[in-house]
């Protein structure tokens, strides 16, 4: 990650994409979220969205697997005393999740990150929050996720 | 739904309504399976380099959480009741960290309800969820909208 004070508001990454399989999408339903349209192809036949779907949990789950492993693939250099960026905080929580549309089995979706908003912290002068609009669009172009995720994000120099 | 009758219908969650519900043992196991194909940062998958975060020792991904939440909310009457899917989540916050061989159950209060004013066999319900450890410290809250179907589709409504 890049210290707090060199991300830019605007910023926008494309975190690559995933293709559901019946499968996964049954496998994750199975330990987290057994509702039939989750889980039975048939039964999901007469459910509420006409087709087996994935838990939107999935759906956003698999944003942050891309989200880390964009991080994972683009390390940023050490600065010229040595110092090695900061590793990924963790996160105070989210905002408006949306899952406007289902994600069907087969479909491929396009995750993305833009940063959006910079937040100092009052108890903790080291750090600061980062949130970002995150998305992912389906091959139709349909937008089946989004949010507000917010991180923290160590500063290079402590806030007086 | 699917085949059987259910047992809670939108009628079934009358505002101000406060029910606890769920135990769920978190193991270091599930932890580690969780993390590792969704949030891979090593303060989900690695004992020694958690406990010199900030998150001060193996906690679960807060999507993990999450999928936890969600299992106990199917379990606790989602199953029995006749769902039909939820748009998102207005907020989630991670208030604590979710370690090892803790004890989670969640208090869930409904804030609000409306019936759908275009689908007359419909109707929404706004809960606020907390997760629970065994020292009855909130871990997580949630906020959101879910739709169910109603047992009397487009009877009048009193005012809740």
């Amino acid at each position: 990650m890049p210290w707090f004070e060199d991300i830019e508001i605007g910023t926008r990454t494309e975190l690559g994409s995933h293709t559901f399989t019946a499968e996964e999408i049954i496998a994750f339903a199975k330990k987290y979220d057994p509702q039939y349209f989750h889980i039975d192809p048939e039964a999901a036949k007469e459910g509420p969205f006409g087709t087996l779907t994935a838990s939107g949990w999935h759906t956003s789950a698999t944003w942050m697997k891309l989200m880390i492993a964009k991080r994972q693939a683009t390390p940023e250099p050490a600065d010229e005393n040595g110092r090695k960026p900061p590793a990924g905080g963790p996160s105070p929580g989210f905002l408006e999740m949306k899952w406007p549309t289902p994600v069907r089995a087969g479909d491929t979706i396009s995750y993305s990150t833009e940063v959006i908003e910079k937040l100092d912290m009052k108890s903790r002068p080291g750090w600061g929050i980062v949130r970002s609009r995150n998305t992912g669009v389906n091959q139709h172009g349909e937008t089946v996720m989004s949010f507000i995720g917010q991180g923290l994000i160590e500063r290079r120099q402590p806030r007086k | 739904m699917g085949t059987r009758e259910p047992k809670f219908y939108w009628e079934d969650f009358p505002v101000g309504e406060t029910v606890e519900f769920g135990e769920k043992h978190v193991t270091k196991e599930e932890i580690l399976e969780f993390a590792s194909e969704f949030d891979p940062q090593p303060f989900h998958l690695d004992e020694e380099a958690a406990k010199q975060s900030i998150l001060g020792g193996l906690c679960a991904s807060g999507w993990h959480s999450c999928a936890m939440m969600m299992r106990m909310m199917c379990d606790g009457y989602i199953l029995e009741s006749a769902s039909m899917g939820a748009p998102g989540v207005d907020e989630v916050r991670w208030r604590k960290p979710v370690y090892v061989n803790d004890t989670l159950r969640l208090r869930r209060t409904c804030t609000e309800r409306r019936p759908s004013k275009s689908r007359p066999e419909m109707g929404l319900t706004k809960f606020h969820i907390e997760m629970l450890n065994q020292k009855d410290e909130v871990v997580l809250t949630s906020d959101g909208w879910a739709m169910y179907g109603r047992r009397h589709p487009g009877a009048p409504v009193e005012k809740a």
